[in-house]
């Protein structure tokens, strides 16, 4: 899947819930990629993130790594 | 007249018990006394003008009007005397003699009033010949396509002239000249060129054949009906289709259809022409590649191929290379099987609907603050709202049945604010003014509704007891603290919006003062990169308001097509089941996997722009899709068209060799809804019968076309009518529990919720409190749109719809219709135009990042300057090829509504429109030379 579209995506995500408490904003983007994100979308953000992630907002960055296996 | 409690009086002797205020005709009627009547309707207001429903009132001079006259308490009438026939048998003789007298060749013959009436009052004799002046020799307009305007037997009731201000709200026809002279007219030379929008109010009510239907004409009166839903807007209008044998001879409006009480629109009335419409495909077809002409196969061997390609990419790609989308045109059932089909079969949950690039933001938005993913009210709530808020949305294109419901209040007295960038025809129209129009600048939707919120909270206008009693405290607190702001009150916000802050304050206490306040929307809402949090905002609004909850109030969307709710409704989205339930759910998933025998997986699947992205990079490629035309429909039509150019193995269902078609492999020809059974749910929750009026001209039904694909896939399904989809709906939905075909025939039609606590459904929801139990209140940032303009494309297009054209136009372009809108026109402020020297009807180059095309200018000040429209019915106009990939946060809805392009004259197609004639010339073959042909334009 096109890399770009998936972090300006995850970014508009990111930045609706930017307006809430840090801990909680980055659940609610963990939320929604895991309820609306197919999962080989999840599994290549989560890749890209960890590659370091360039153009991810900081807070989509919080929710993506948080969708890492514990 | 105020009372409270019935009145008796007497008629012909027999007593009855009436309503106060209820006419003497209608009094009588209720004995079963028929009086003889003309220019009284039971969808019309009273007229007194016929003279034929006199009678005489004991102890009252003269012989008054039945259907003007109130019933009173002890009153005597007599309805026949001689002397009241010897007055009805005179006016007639004076109809008649002015009246043609072939009825025995008259399209009415046998369904006329005119010719009823002379029966009852027993016209024998007309003593004053043709010889005289008359009308007889009056021309015929016959300018419009679906009716004829006969002046020489109209006899000037006036039903159509009422009809067309009372019911439709356009007045366009009037009475023009006095006494003899006095002719209805259709304000200029024809009804073609007139302001009538074709909604056959005027042919519904005409008492004689002076407006009749060309149909009618044609072939006859029709000899056998069948109640069904319109499969056009979101309204979903209730029709008797009538029919001589299996043709259908006219579409009658069903006066107790619960969502338009017997109204009609033009295309519901008269554009159903394309079920019969030469380019429709009436054999399944199969090609080895996109550029082979068709080949016409049998079922088995259409559907054995699709299988077996089907399986042969999972196999060479895995189990999620291939998936489906539904469309909202399909009925309940056929997206429910679908979706079924793609979950069990399949193998995965790769299945999206069309309301992904609509309505998608409702869904989520509204789930997110009230728990259901459905609007609130049933139409009739409208007659309750005292202030009428209408955000995005062009209800007289649209959905003209609810505008002239809506238009009727604002004409006895609600008030309405119009928040749209175009000054649409509800601002002002005949009758109807606006309090507020805020023209808002496309784009800046959340700026708008935070600053009516900011409004409504910094000037003490919060409903306090709705919040405390019906909301989440916490949240509220958190919201209201954020509108309040500064940043977000009307005059910081001015500059984004461009809506001046007086009038933005004005607006927001008019709404907040209702008492009952209504939001109507449409796509204007949710075809943004904000669009779910638009849809939150409005639902912030009512809550905070206390607009929720009860008639007359409430968050409503428009839907665009007929069953955009009910394919919602059915799990079409990748993410869930019937019911909104996600997939994940675990007892929710084992219940499907009981009743379906098979395990479901627990993650969502892709949606239309994923499905798309992942055929560009190989991982997907194999899609099944019924009922839709992504390559017109979708956004940045290159990406799409790319998309489906690189699949392998692209099956569509439908009745035309679609945009769509020119990238399948596999063709299976699908159903009219005239051919269809099976049920439609409304904007408002109301599901309604689609019934059967003909057998499948294709040989089979779509159900029947699914369920033979997935047999073939190894999962056969065992239904014998929809009517068992629908109770396996029933079982596994709870907000569909207590729905069954024999509910619906018995009531007519049901909104959901409809199970043991709302046996007959729910026109209302959240009476007594949020469906989800508290309601959510959601801050809602302003995000700008990232698509901005700049020096190189200054202007911003919005794209939207016109009256006599539905969608992709694949119906309508197949119609008459196309006699109001033979191509998409570029809408440009003259302003704009006069800048780069472009005059009305001047081709224009429509260039945006994405993508250029041509159109021809139609200069109108509805138009803000820097601010062009169009619409995309004719897919030649490549309306899409602009619009870009740009989409709503949540849920990828695309952002049709802002795209920012330059134009500029010019005298030539765009280099799209040229490879697109080429490409469509080169995959609508069907058969081998020398016999090959082309089966669409």
């Amino acid at each position: 899947m096109n890399i770009e579209t998936m972090v300006h995506n995850a970014n508009q995500i990111a930045a609706f819930f930017e307006a809430w408490p840090e801990e909680e904003a980055a659940a609610a983007v963990e939320d929604h990629l895991r309820k609306f994100w197919e999962p080989r979308m999840r599994t290549q953000i989560l890749e890209y993130a960890k590659q370091g992630g360039t153009g991810l907002s900081r807070l989509a960055s919080a929710g993506i790594s948080r969708l890492m296996p514990a | 007249m105020n009372c409270a409690n019935n009145i008796v009086l007497e008629i012909d002797g027999r007593p009855v018990s009436v309503p106060c205020g209820t006419s003497v005709l209608t009094a009588a009627a209720q004995l079963g006394v028929n009086i003889p009547k003309l220019c009284v309707t039971e969808s019309l207001k009273a007229f007194g003008s016929c003279r034929l429903c006199l009678v005489e009132i004991e102890g009252r001079r003269g012989t008054p009007a039945s259907c003007t006259t109130p019933a009173e308490a002890g009153m005597k009438v007599t309805t026949q005397s001689p002397r009241l026939a010897k007055l009805r048998r005179g006016t007639m003789e004076l109809y008649i003699s002015d009246h043609p007298l072939d009825c025995l060749t008259c399209a009415t013959n046998g369904d006329c009033e005119l010719q009823e009436m002379a029966g009852v009052v027993g016209l024998r004799e007309v003593r004053y010949g043709h010889a005289g002046r008359n009308h007889l020799q009056a021309a015929k307009d016959e300018s419009n396509p679906y009716f004829t305007f006969d002046p020489a037997k109209c006899i000037v009731c006036s039903r159509c002239v009422r009809a067309c201000e009372e019911v439709q709200g356009t007045f366009a026809l009037t009475i023009e000249g006095r006494g003899f002279a006095s002719k209805v007219a259709a304000g200029s030379s024809s009804f073609l060129d007139s302001e009538c929008v074709s909604c056959g109010a005027c042919v519904q009510v005409c008492p004689t054949a002076t407006l009749v239907e060309k149909t009618v004409i044609e072939h006859g009166q029709p000899e056998r009906s069948v109640l069904t839903t319109c499969a056009y807007c979101g309204v979903g209008c209730t029709f008797e289709a009538e029919l001589q044998g299996n043709e259908v001879v006219r579409m009658t409006p069903w006066a107790d259809g619960k969502a338009n009480h017997g109204h009609s629109c033009v295309k519901g009335r008269f554009a159903w022409g394309y079920a019969t419409h030469k380019e429709r495909i009436l054999k399944p077809m199969i090609r080895a590649r996109i550029t082979d002409p068709w080949r016409e196969v049998t079922w088995a061997e259409a559907i054995g191929h699709a299988a077996a390609e089907f399986r042969r990419l999972q196999a060479s790609y895995g189990k999620g290379s291939i998936g489906g989308i539904t469309s909202s045109r399909c009925t309940n059932e056929e997206t429910y099987l679908v979706q079924k089909m793609i979950r069990a079969a399949f193998g995965n949950n790769n299945v999206d609907t069309c309301a992904r690039v609509c309505h998608s933001p409702t869904g989520y938005g509204l789930r997110t603050a009230f728990g259901t993913s459905a609007g609130t009210q049933d139409f009739d709530s409208v007659d309750e709202a005292d202030v009428v808020m209408v955000i995005g949305a062009n209800p007289t294109d649209a959905h003209p049945v609810f505008a002239s419901r809506l238009k009727r209040r604002l004409r006895s007295g609600a008030k309405l604010i119009v928040i749209d960038p175009r000054r649409i025809d509800l601002v002002e129209s005949p009758h109807v003014k606006a309090a507020y129009h805020l023209p808002l600048r496309p784009g800046t939707n959340v700026a708008v509704i935070n600053a009516l919120a900011h409004v409504v909270v910094t000037e003490g206008l919060l409903n306090d007891a709705y919040v405390s009693e019906r909301c989440e405290l916490p949240g509220f607190e958190r919201w209201s603290s954020f509108v309040a702001e500064e940043r977000n009150s009307p005059e910081a916000t001015e500059h984004l919006t461009g809506v001046a802050a007086a009038d933005l304050r004005a607006a927001a206490r008019l709404y907040a003062k209702g008492p009952n306040s209504a939001i109507y929307y449409g796509l204007g809402v949710t075809e943004h990169s904000q669009g779910s949090t638009m849809v939150m905002g409005m639902a912030n609004l009512a809550m905070a308001t206390g607009n929720l909850g009860r008639a007359g109030v409430g968050v409503n969307p428009l839907r665009g097509q007929n069953n955009v709710q009910g394919a919602c409704d059915m799990g079409s989205f990748p993410h869930e089941f019937s019911g909104y339930r996600h997939v994940s759910d675990d007892p929710t998933r084992r219940l499907f996997e009981e009743a379906w025998q098979v395990p479901l997986l627990n993650e969502p699947g892709l949606r239309i722009p994923n499905m798309l992205d992942a055929a560009l990079d190989g991982t997907f490629r194999g899609i099944y899709i019924e009922g839709e035309d992504i390559a017109q429909s979708d956004p940045n039509t290159k990406h799409v068209t790319a998309a489906l150019a690189a699949m392998e193995c692209v099956v569509v269902q439908d009745l035309f060799l679609n945009e769509t078609a020119s990238f399948a492999h596999v063709f299976l020809p699908g159903c009219s809804f005239l051919e269809k059974d099976g049920t439609f749910t409304n904007a408002e929750r109301r599901i309604g019968r689609v019934r059967k009026a003909m057998p499948p001209k294709n040989g089979m039904a779509d159900w029947e076309i699914t369920m033979a694909l997935s047999e073939a896939l190894g999962y056969p399904m065992h239904y014998a009518h929809p009517s068992e989809i629908m109770d396996e709906i029933a079982r596994l939905t709870p907000t569909f529990a207590g729905v069954s075909y024999e509910k619906l025939d018995r009531l007519g039609s049901v909104q959901w919720p409809c199970n043991d606590k709302a046996p007959e459904g729910t026109p209302v929801m959240h009476v007594g409190g949020v469906a989800r139990g508290k309601g959510r209140f959601m801050i809602t940032e302003f995000v700008p749109t990232e698509e901005r303009t700049t020096p190189r494309f200054p202007l911003l297009l919005t794209t939207g719809r016109i009256l006599s054209q539905y969608n992709v136009g694949a119906q309508t372009r197949r119609t008459s219709n196309v006699v109001w809108h033979e191509e998409d026109l570029l809408e440009i402020h003259p302003h704009d135009a006069e800048y780069r020297g472009i005059e009305d009807g001047d081709l224009v180059a429509l260039m945006s990042r994405a993508g250029e095309t041509t159109l021809r200018a139609h200069l109108t000040e509805r138009m803000q300057p820097g601010v062009v429209y169009t619409t995309f019915h004719h897919p030649e106009s490549g309306a899409n090829v602009v619009t870009t990939e740009f989409t709503d946060w949540a849920t990828d809805c695309p952002e049709y509504k802002v795209t920012a392009v330059e134009i500029r004259k010019t005298s030539r197609p765009s280099d799209w429109q040229q490879r697109y004639a080429e490409t469509r010339a080169e995959t609508t073959l069907v058969g081998q030379d020398p016999g090959a042909r082309r089966v669409s334009p």
